[in-house]
């Protein structure tokens, strides 16, 4: 009953928080640059205008290839919240990313072509670090289970700190935030137009929006992981690094320059293997 | 009920301006008038835009590129001519290889006249381009509302 | 039972060497298939509900002599092919191996007892995928040989020799698997090494006999592995038997040489760094000789045997040598595959470096990884097959296998699409069965606080990801004025893709009932104490979830659309698209064709790139840990 209700609230509150946040950012961004900004609700009406517009595809199957990504990232963040296996959140995101990828492809252009390739290098430059958080938690807290993981003495990130940045660090591409928004991007104009969501538009191009704001919303749940404890203030505590984290990243965002494929490549492995790696190494000594 | 003018997005295409009135249109995004407040993107993918913002005339090399670009904008979408060569041919009206103002192909709604146009003509026409998708939008569901009642 | 599944396929195809090519000969076929399966299921049936572990046969004395006399035969083949072909390092590893077990055995020294053959649970899983696996595939054989005739005239039709090394293989395998006594195990050992070469170099063409030919002398080295470590355990050790070698090396250190040795062997055989390219030269034969190699039986003995092992192997230096080697081919060779554009090298790959992952998981040695290993041996055969007879009659049909060229095969060749994606899936994604074994196995290396392992483990999980990715990404896409191909299966040949595509998914919904009736029964007699659940209930039935969302998919996203009609429009290429998404306008004002390719990253994953390096690394390694773990004992 009570993962019932989790899992409701989660679908309810979780497009209202991932919107906000979406604004947020969008008015930082203005104000980062000296503008006024739009407002801050601007991603809904967005997102009203795509569901009303016409929906224009170049064939029949694309669309249910993201209703794919749609439905199976939601089913990821109700794992999450519901107190799910975090290995099985992983393998249930990277079976979302897989649709979306497929779903670019299918269009056999160019520019969305490109866009499934750059994403599927994203994939493999953050996966192992997701990977590798998830087996931090275990050897920390002895368990992979969300509902299991929250209930230690102390936070996790006293003793998961490399994993801690590591991930923040992969934070970067799933939140799509320059220099690593390679396979598409928030922000206009550039050499591959909008990559992998190129040839979607209307009702589905807002689904894909949609599914963007649950995911942030599970990925800072993540982030919020390596917080919370059994004390009470940890919820505030955790609810504050999550900010200030999204915060760090629109920074990022605004400071940075996109980056050539390789490079994030090269650097998120290293990060990885150095950040995720010692720790894991000291984890394994110490437990 | 929340309005499609809330959120216009833009497709900006450079037909054979002189690229002046190009920079002006990029000066709008500038922090000075900052048409962002009004919730516009340039998105530069004629599948998620909903206005098609054309500087300079239409040539014979890019006639067919007009014209396919607007046939892969989704409904309901407005076409704003800046500038006097996108309204009717300018001072190139009578090259060779111009066939003259943006309307020569595709239907245009909105024109900005000026050379170059100032932001504040185009900030204009795109005010009033975003009231007309609106009206756009209403007289759509008017109409199947009338065919529905007819069935 | 288990006699006429040792003997039957012999038989077989001793007939089927006599048969012309023919409806006869196909009928034939089909009816040994049939036979063989049957006899599988009712053997494992029985074997289910009449309680396992049953021996026979102590005294042979008689059938080993015979077992001599035909490896001297085959010691004679060896040197007929090598000399015939000026290969003559063949024939001197084939005699360095041959002769001196024959004079051990003839000289007495040979120690006897124990049983012969050994029924477990093991033998049990084994004999299933060798004999429904193989035979699904010698049943597609039937139809892809005759195209293959077609297409390659150049070659000689030899299809019912072909056919006959088939079965010879298959019982082979079944032999190996009930085997016990070391010295029969290696009699079928080196009758699978001889069959691989014969298969390998059936087209008689050059790169064909370069091919098999480093596949002989890689086998036939570690047939020599296994022939010392014989010749040890019996002289030594007196032990003649497998069981009884791995009670005595478990917790001590007394049998880690032929231990090491049987595990040298087995990494040969299971094409593990740095003896992996004897598979990819593998690829230049027919199909299903690539497909029976990788799947089901050859490099599944070498598997087989590590698993057999695992016991012996926990804690001591030879599983160190083991996990190793096991961990970083998988990691190199996922790396090599995102490179490659033949699907079938990719395969090949693939196969290579999830057979790492299984032997790192037999060397673990411990409980959960075992468990996961045998999983994902099972798991490996069933989605490898389907994909290499999936790419076997896409290049039937389009007379390609390149990856590049499988571009919009959903519109080509839809039903073979669709197969392929439940193959692709079954390799890489949740909920299918790969995944679900890796998951078990990367809990198993945490558990066993192997960090170098993990490490091998995520990063090549990620690389496993882009290079099945990019090719699912090719297969769905839809292509304008694109035509379907004309279907050039036979009926033979769907059947056994078909049969395949549903064990892909079957065995996602039923490999509990796998784990609780034949894999856990197993481990408890291997390790002594009761597993927990590797993977718990509740998240099978999120897995069991996820499966029927994808079912019901279609329907939810109808509803997610709100029956919306698309508009369908031809795709952005900047406005300068010339009527169909496959052309555009050049800026010379040209009709331009645009080709999308995939990425193969050359300058940082090519052959030329990172082949030779890990090869060395991965000698340098075994050799390394081989001559340390060796000389600690001595």
């Amino acid at each position: 009953m009570q993962i019932m209700i989790k899992v409701v609230l989660f679908l309810i509150l979780a497009p209202v928080l991932g919107g906000l946040l979406s604004g947020f950012d969008r008015k930082i961004g203005a104000r980062f640059q000296g503008r006024q900004g739009p407002p801050l609700l601007q991603p809904f009406y967005d997102l009203h205008k795509l569901f009303s517009k016409q929906s224009v595809v170049v064939n029949g199957v694309q669309d249910f290839l993201v209703g794919g990504f749609f439905v199976f990232v939601i089913f990821t963040g109700c794992i999450f919240f519901a107190g799910g296996d975090l290995l099985l959140v992983f393998f249930a995101l990277t079976l979302a990313e897989v649709f979306l990828i497929m779903s670019a492809s299918s269009a056999n252009s160019p520019y969305s072509a490109m866009g499934a390739q750059r994403e599927l290098v994203q994939m493999m430059a953050y996966e192992p670090m997701m990977l590798l958080a998830a087996i931090g938690f275990y050897i920390a807290t002895g368990s992979f289970n969300v509902s299991e993981i929250v209930h230690t003495a102390t936070p996790v990130i006293a003793v998961l700190p490399g994993m801690f940045f590591g991930f923040l660090y992969i934070l970067t591409i799933k939140l799509r935030k320059s220099p690593f928004d390679i396979s598409t991007s928030h922000h206009a104009h550039q050499e591959m137009v909008k990559g992998l969501t190129t040839e979607l538009s209307g009702n589905v191009l807002a689904l894909v929006e949609l599914a963007g704001w649950y995911e942030d919303v599970l990925l800072l749940g993540f982030v919020g992981l390596f917080i919370i404890n059994l004390e009470w203030w940890s919820i505030l505590a955790a609810v504050a690094v999550c900010i200030l984290c999204y915060f760090l990243e629109i920074f990022v965002d605004n400071l940075f320059p996109r980056v050539k494929w390789d490079k994030m490549l090269g650097s998120t492995w290293l990060v990885t293997l150095v950040a995720g790696g010692i720790n894991l190494l000291v984890l394994t000594l110490v437990y | 009920m929340m309005k499609i003018s809330k959120s216009p997005w833009l497709l900006h295409y450079d037909g054979s301006s002189c690229n002046g009135c190009d920079i002006e249109v990029l000066a709008c995004l500038t922090p000075v008038y900052d048409v962002e407040r009004f919730g516009v993107v340039n998105t530069g993918n004629p599948k998620h835009a909903d206005i098609l913002l054309i500087t300079g005339g239409i040539n014979r090399q890019n006639e067919a590129v007009v014209k396919q670009i607007y046939s892969q904008m989704p409904e309901n979408k407005v076409v704003v001519a800046v500038g006097i060569c996108a309204c009717d041919g300018g001072i190139f009206k009578e090259c060779y290889n111009i066939l003259g103002g943006v309307d020569k192909v595709i239907p245009v709604d909105i024109y900005v006249p000026g050379c170059a146009a100032r932001p504040e003509a185009i900030i204009d026409g795109v005010v009033k381009a975003i009231a007309l998708l609106d009206r756009k939008r209403e007289l759509k569901k008017r109409n199947a509302a009338a065919l529905h009642k007819e069935a | 039972m288990i006699v006429s599944l040792m003997v039957f396929p012999f038989i077989a195809a001793l007939i089927l060497s006599m048969l012309k090519p023919g409806k006869l000969r196909d009928l034939f076929v089909f009816a040994s298939c049939v036979l063989i399966v049957v006899t599988v299921t009712a053997f494992s049936v029985s074997a289910l509900c009449n309680g396992r572990n049953q021996s026979y046969l102590v005294e042979t004395q008689l059938l080993d002599k015979g077992m001599l006399l035909a490896e001297l035969g085959l010691m004679g083949l060896v040197f007929y092919y090598s000399f015939r072909h000026k290969q003559y390092y063949a024939a001197l590893l084939s005699a360095a191996q041959t002769l001196p077990i024959a004079w051990m055995e003839l000289s007495g020294r040979s120690a006897e007892g124990g049983s012969h053959i050994v029924v477990d649970d093991l033998t049990v899983i084994m004999c299933m995928v060798v004999g429904v696996v193989g035979c699904l595939i010698c049943v597609y054989a039937v139809g892809y040989i005759r195209e293959y005739h077609k297409h390659h005239p150049e070659y000689k039709d030899r299809s019912s020799f072909f056919f006959s090394m088939l079965f010879v293989f298959l019982g082979a395998m079944f032999g190996l698997v009930f085997s016990s006594n070391l010295t029969w195990i290696y009699f079928f050992w080196e009758i699978t090494s001889i069959c691989s070469f014969l298969l390998i170099g059936y087209n008689q063409s050059e790169e064909a006999i370069r091919n098999s030919f480093r596949a002989l002398w890689m086998n036939l080295l570690g047939g020599l592995g296994f022939a010392v470590a014989i010749l040890y355990s019996s002289m030594v050790l007196d032990i003649a038997n497998i069981q009884d070698l791995v009670t005595l090396g478990t917790g001590s250190q007394t049998a880690i040489i032929p231990v090491i040795l049987l595990a040298f062997a087995a990494l040969t055989k299971s094409a593990q760094m740095p003896f992996s390219r004897w598979l990819l030269g593998a690829m230049v034969a027919p199909t299903p000789t690539s497909a029976l190699l990788h799947s089901a039986t050859m490099v599944k003995a070498g598997v087989y045997l590590l698993i057999r092992l695992s016991p012996a192997l926990y804690g001591n230096l030879a599983g160190i040598m083991v996990t190793t080697i096991g961990g970083f081919t998988f990691f190199a060779a996922s790396l090599l595959a995102i490179s490659q554009s033949d699907g079938k090298k990719v395969l090949a790959y693939s196969t290579i470096s999830n057979l790492g992952l299984i032997t790192a998981c037999a060397g673990v040695g411990l409980h959960e990884a075992v468990w996961a290993g045998i999983l994902l041996l099972v798991f490996h055969a069933v989605s490898k097959s389907l994909m290499f007879l999936s790419v076997g009659a896409v290049e039937n049909s389009t007379g390609s296998r390149n990856i590049e060229d499988m571009h919009g095969l959903i519109v080509k060749l839809p039903k073979l699409a669709f197969v392929m994606i439940v193959g692709i899936s079954g390799m890489f994604l949740a909920p299918f069965g790969m995944l679900i074994s890796k998951w078990a196995a990367l809990k198993a290396f945490v558990d066993s606080k192997s960090i170098l392992l993990v490490i091998f483990l995520v990063f090549g999980s990620a690389s496993t990801l882009f290079y099945w990715g990019k090719w699912l990404g090719k297969l769905v896409a839809v292509i304008h004025r694109s035509e379907r191909l004309p279907d050039k299966l036979e009926k033979s040949d769907w059947f056994s893709i078909y049969t395949l595509a549903f064990l892909v998914i079957a065995l996602c919904v039923s490999f509990p009932l796998l784990s609780t009736y034949l894999v856990q029964p197993f481990l408890v007699q291997m390790f002594h104490e009761n597993l927990a659940a590797v993977i718990s209930s509740s998240d099978l039935k999120t897995m069991f979830l996820m499966l029927c969302t994808i079912v019901i998919l279609p329907v939810m996203v109808r509803l997610l659309t709100f029956g919306k009609e698309n508009k369908i429009v031809i795709s952005y290429m900047g406005g300068a698209n010339s009527g169909d998404d496959r052309h555009f306008t050049d800026s010379f004002g040209q009709e331009t064709s645009m080709y999308l390719a995939n990425w193969y990253m050359e300058d940082l994953f090519g052959e030329k790139k990172i082949l030779r390096p890990s090869l060395v690394l991965a000698s340098a390694g075994l050799i390394v840990l081989m001559i340390v773990a060796i000389g600690g004992v001595i």
